[in-house]
Order: C-alpha cells, then sequence, then structure tokens
C-alpha cells in the first residue's frame, strides 16, 4: 500500500508531533507514504470565503499532483479532508466550472486535474482499505483498559453529501479503530460537536465554551484521553485547555490525542518517537510503557 | 405491520412541572409521515399531546421537531427512516425554552430575523412607473435563501447558539445574504457592517448543522459563506474575522502554507494591546512545549506555481 501523504499546514507548524506520529504508525503497518512536498494549503474554507475559484485551484493542484505521482491521497487532517472531497464533489458536479479550473491550472502550472484521484483521511484507509483484522495482527501493546473518548470534528460529518462516514449523524468509525486497538471507547453528548476552533480569533468566549464542553463531557464520561482526526481540534482541546479549566474551575488534565498516536501506541511507539512531551497536556508515561 | 415505540417529551409547567418522556406505541402504516403518526397519537390516544402543525406540505414550517436528538421537519420525514432499535425519540426543538410538550417559544427566533431588516431598501429617489425587475441570472443570487421556511431546525440545532444566545443564528443570516445579494436594495454595505458586527456572520464555526438539518434549498452554511464573500469584495474588513481571511489568504500566497505565528497576530490587529496580550499565555506554552510553530516558516516546494496562481485571484472572481 503506498499513499500520497497531504500534511496539511498544522502537520508543518504547530501540530508537527502529528506529522511524526503518522509517518512512524505507517511505517510500523507497511504503509508506504510519499510526502506532497509541493501541495498548498486546501484553503481551510476561510480562502473560500474570500475567493472560492482560487482555493478550488490550489485543490485542483493538489489532487493533479497526486494523479501525477499516481497515488491515491491520504489526508491526517478532518479539515483538510472535508474541504479536499467538497472540492472535488463541486468540481465533479460541474464540468464547465472544471474546465475553467483545469484552464487556469495547465496555463500557471502545466498540471491538469482529471478527477481520478482518492482522497482518504488516515483513519478512514485503516477501515476501508487496511482493513481491521489486519490492524489487530500488528498490534504489540493492546491499550486494554484505555478508555478513549473520540471527538470527530465537523468537517468528518457535515454538511452530509461530503462526508464518507457511513451514518455522519451517529458514526462509529473511530469507536471501530479504538475497540481494535483494544482500548475502550466513551459515549458522551459532545462527541459530534464543534470545537470552537475556526472562531478562536473571532470570538474566544464562544470557542473556549464549545471547547469546554466537549473536554468536560468527555472527562464527566470517564475518559482517560480524547483522540481525534484533526489537529485544529487537538489544538483547541489541548493548548487551552488550561484556559478552559480557569474558566470552569475544573482540573481535567485530559490528554489529548492524534488518531495516528493512538494507533502507534497500540503499535508499540515510543513516548519520545510519537513527541507525545509537546503536548501541552502531556499522557501518562505508562502509556507507552 | 411492527410496532413502534414513540418516546416522546412532555412537559406542561402548568400542571405537571417536571419534564418526563411519555411512550406510545404504534403500528407504522407504510409510507406515513412522523407528523401523521403525531396527529394518530393526538386523536387516538392522547389529545393532550401537544406541538404545532399546519399545513403538512412542507411549506409553512411549524412542524420541526427534533428525532433522535436532530431537528428534522416532521411532515416531509418518513416514520420508518427514523426507528432506532423499535424506538423513535422525539424532543421539542433545542436552543429554545418549551412552552409545553413539543411546542417551543420562537419568539428570540424571531427577534433574530427582524434584526436583519428582512425587507427591502430600494433607492427611494428613483420613481419607478412599474415594479422593480430582476433578471434570471440576479434571480439566482438570491434563489436558494428564498425558500427558507422558517421551521428554525437550522436554529435548533446551531453549535454557536448552544453557548451564545446573542449569535444572530442561521436562518437569520440566510435571510441577511438574501438582501446583501438582491441587485435592487442599496443598503448593502449598511447591511455588511452590521452583520460583521460581534454576534454575526464572523461568530458562525462552520460546524455544518444547519445546512444539514434545513429542509429546503436554503442551506444557510451557503449562504453565510456568500455574505462572508461579498464583506470581502466590498471592503468591509474592519473585524477579526476579516482580518483572518485577509491574514490567512496573504500567507499561503507567499509560502503555500499557512503561517500559524502570523495570523493570529494580524486577525486581533496589530493595535490591539489586550488582544495581542490574550495571545500570550498559549503562546508561550507551546514555545515551552517546543510546540511552536517555527520562527522561520515552512515553504513548500514548487512555490512559485502557488504565487502564479495568485496573481490571478481577481480574474477568478469574475
Amino acid at each position: 500500500m503506498k499513499y500520497a501523504l497531504y500534511t496539511g499546514c498544522v502537520a508543518k507548524g504547530a501540530g508537527r508531533e502529528l506529522l511524526a506520529a503518522t509517518n512512524v504508525a505507517c511505517a510500523k503497518l507497511g504503509i508506504e507514504l510519499v510526502e506532497m512536498t509541493a501541495a498548498a494549503c486546501c484553503g481551510a474554507g476561510v480562502i473560500s470565503e474570500d475567493n472560492p475559484m482560487l482555493a478550488d485551484i490550489l485543490n485542483a493542484r493538489t489532487f493533479a499532483q497526486a494523479e501525477e505521482m499516481g497515488l491515491p491521497i491520504m489526508n491526517i487532517c478532518t479539515t483538510c479532508q472535508g474541504v479536499h472531497r467538497k472540492a472535488q464533489i463541486k468540481l465533479k458536479k460541474d464540468p464547465a466550472y472544471l474546465e475553467r479550473v483545469n484552464k487556469e491550472l495547465k496555463e500557471q502550472t502545466g498540471l491538469e486535474y482529471k478527477g481520478t484521484v482518492k482522497v482518504r483521511h488516515f483513519y478512514e484507509v485503516l477501515l476501508e482499505e487496511y482493513g481491521l483484522d489486519k490492524l489487530k495482527s500488528k498490534i504489540t501493546r493492546p491499550l486494554n483498559g484505555y478508555k478513549v473518548a473520540a471527538f470527530y470534528g465537523c468537517y468528518a460529518m457535515r454538511p452530509h453529501e461530503y462526508s464518507d462516514l457511513q451514518n455522519p449523524d451517529n458514526p462509529d468509525e473511530l469507536e471501530k479503530i479504538i475497540i481494535a486497538l483494544g482500548a475502550t471507547p466513551i459515549d458522551y453528548a459532545e462527541r459530534l460537536k464543534c470545537c470552537g476552533f475556526p472562531i478562536l480569533m473571532m470570538n474566544k468566549t464562544n470557542a473556549m465554551k464549545l471547547t469546554g464542553n466537549a473536554l468536560i463531557g468527555a472527562k464527566g464520561a470517564g475518559a482517560d484521553a480524547v483522540v481525534t482526526p484533526c489537529p485544529l481540534c487537538h489544538l483547541n482541546l489541548d493548548a487551552y485547555q488550561p484556559e478552559v479549566e480557569n474558566m470552569n474551575d475544573v482540573e481535567l488534565k485530559l490528554p489529548v490525542l492524534h488518531i495516528p498516536q493512538l494507533v502507534a501506541l497500540a503499535l508499540g511507539a515510543s513516548y519520545e518517537e510519537l513527541r507525545l512531551k509537546t503536548h501541552i497536556v502531556r499522557p501518562p508515561a505508562e502509556i507507552a510503557g | 405491520m411492527s410496532k413502534v415505540t414513540f418516546r416522546i417529551f412532555r412537559f406542561d409547567p402548568a400542571n405537571d412541572p417536571t419534564p418526563r418522556y411519555q411512550e406510545y406505541e404504534m403500528p407504522l402504516e407504510p409510507g406515513i409521515t412522523l407528523l401523521n403518526c403525531l396527529n394518530k397519537i393526538k386523536a387516538e390516544k392522547d389529545a393532550t399531546l401537544t406541538y404545532r402543525m399546519s399545513c403538512g406540505s412542507a411549506i409553512c414550517g411549524s412542524c420541526a421537531v427534533r428525532a433522535n436528538g436532530h431537528a428534522i421537519l416532521s411532515c416531509k420525514t418518513q416514520a420508518s427512516e427514523l426507528v432506532k432499535d423499535g424506538v423513535i425519540q422525539l424532543d421539542p426543538l433545542g436552543n429554545t425554552s418549551v412552552i409545553r410538550d413539543l411546542a417551543v417559544d420562537l419568539e428570540p427566533f424571531w427577534a433574530s430575523i427582524r434584526k436583519v431588516k428582512p425587507w427591502l431598501m430600494p433607492d427611494a429617489t428613483d420613481n419607478p412607473e412599474k415594479e422593480r425587475l430582476q433578471s434570471q441570472e440576479d434571480y439566482l443570487k438570491i434563489d436558494h435563501a428564498t425558500t427558507c421556511i422558517m421551521c428554525g431546525a437550522c436554529w435548533s440545532d446551531c453549535n454557536v447558539l448552544e453557548v451564545d444566545k446573542k449569535f444572530i443564528g442561521p436562518a437569520a443570516l440566510a435571510k441577511a445574504q438574501r438582501f446583501i445579494y438582491d441587485t435592487r436594495d442599496v443598503k448593502t454595505i449598511d447591511r455588511l457592517e452590521e452583520i460583521s458586527e460581534p454576534h454575526g456572520v464572523w461568530d458562525c464555526t462552520h460546524c455544518g448543522e444547519c445546512s444539514t438539518r434545513c429542509p429546503t434549498d436554503a442551506r444557510p452554511l451557503g449562504r453565510i459563506e456568500e455574505i462572508k464573500q461579498a464583506a470581502m469584495a466590498e471592503g468591509v474588513h474592519g473585524n477579526s474575522g476579516a482580518r483572518h481571511v485577509l491574514a490567512f489568504r496573504e500567507t499561503v500566497g507567499k509560502r503555500g502554507l499557512l503561517d500559524e505565528n502570523y495570523v493570529p497576530v494580524r486577525s486581533v490587529g496589530f493595535l490591539n494591546i489586550p488582544g495581542l496580550l490574550g495571545l500570550m499565555p498559549v503562546g508561550l506554552r507551546m514555545l515551552w512545549r517546543g510546540k511552536n510553530p517555527p520562527v522561520i516558516p515552512h515553504s513548500v516546494d514548487k512555490v512559485e506555481e502557488v504565487k502564479k496562481i495568485y496573481s490571478r485571484s481577481e480574474e477568478f472572481r469574475k
């Protein structure tokens, strides 16, 4: 198995532990990755608030690069995945628009998007392509007794037409992986809610309330950790946890893991390899013991 | 016909102030809508059950409720699609206060709609002899928003309203788009400035609930994006939301990737000292952990291709 790895911005910036963990997990699983070093930001639904066609051309360029590599794209960010799927669906639905996008793309880069590349998130690859049985056979350190609350991230589910989840109103993809790793999934009311990250700069109070609700909900349901496929959710849930604790006068100390980190832990990766020390809320050392 | 249990939220503050669930068992006739199930329960089992309805044809927007935790229009939904382990759970719309059972107080919802001045404000000086006509092309810009039936499904499931009762809400934003994009309206800039105020359009997190729950083609999230596009195009940039878009676009155009050190500072505003100080604790915390974004931001390979695409940006707006 071989994928073109689309890192996104956060895994190259404030979430470098995500990229490290993805490389470790995939090496242990025997999934070969070729990093797309020339791919640009997906726009995160922000560039399209100003210039939707600019965002679509940047994404068409990314898709065309993967098509040239002859590889499907693996995302490690739910927001990138949702934005990519939306761009793909939009371009497929409107052939005249695709032609216009491709004309620009060809003139500026020589590339052309043919509409053939498959785009999937790391966890979707594990479920759809790799298979849970094969994943289980690679586990060397089952996460028995570890209670994990999945936090999906909006772009994985909504709007439904851009989601590849089986049942985006009540998904269980992450829970299936949690169970396969030997851990116990925790159900809680905020599992499918927004973390508030997109309005962090516009209305920090609201962003912190949303993050706080999720963390307090997960902790209250007995979680030892939260796992998320979205590094933006991760930033809010982890880096801003002290603010949430102050605002609500509670102690949380709830580690927030990226999904590749959780998988890699069960595959025997070390604390250092997964850069768990860089988390604001560090998971206990025993987790990688 | 297999029997289904309707688990329905009951609350009558005048006579029974403790909210509870009541169960009604009923076989599902093939093709029956949820609204017809409610009518059947009321007619045959319990006349005290209270809910709103009128047209039964997905036009009046009065029969929205929450089924299994998500807002739906009950006249437009097949009951059979909602059965989970033999049960359909019904609750009143979220982000509201309950009047009785499934009937909620929608006054805050209507107040939000009134706030966006949902009427046409044409040029008062021109005195046309006949009605102001629109081209088909111009009409299509507002076609989606005009299909809103004000059912409140988007309001119910909006994540921001759960934490901020002052948020304008998705239906009012869709209504605002309808007038901002109306080529006969002359108050576009005023409308964009008002909607860019705190608790307005930039407070939406794009959680996508509104468009997912919307039973028509109004799809508020799409309209919200269009309002932001208009605000950016018309130069209504004096707020952190618009500055965030400008900073985001700028850094991606330079390096192909986001500069996570620069975007927050420009979004908050270079001269906004309290705002900048507010960024300090998390910045220092991340620096201490080695989690800070690289000081010299990373650029993608072949970044000149990105710059070439960017140089054509204005063409893409046409």
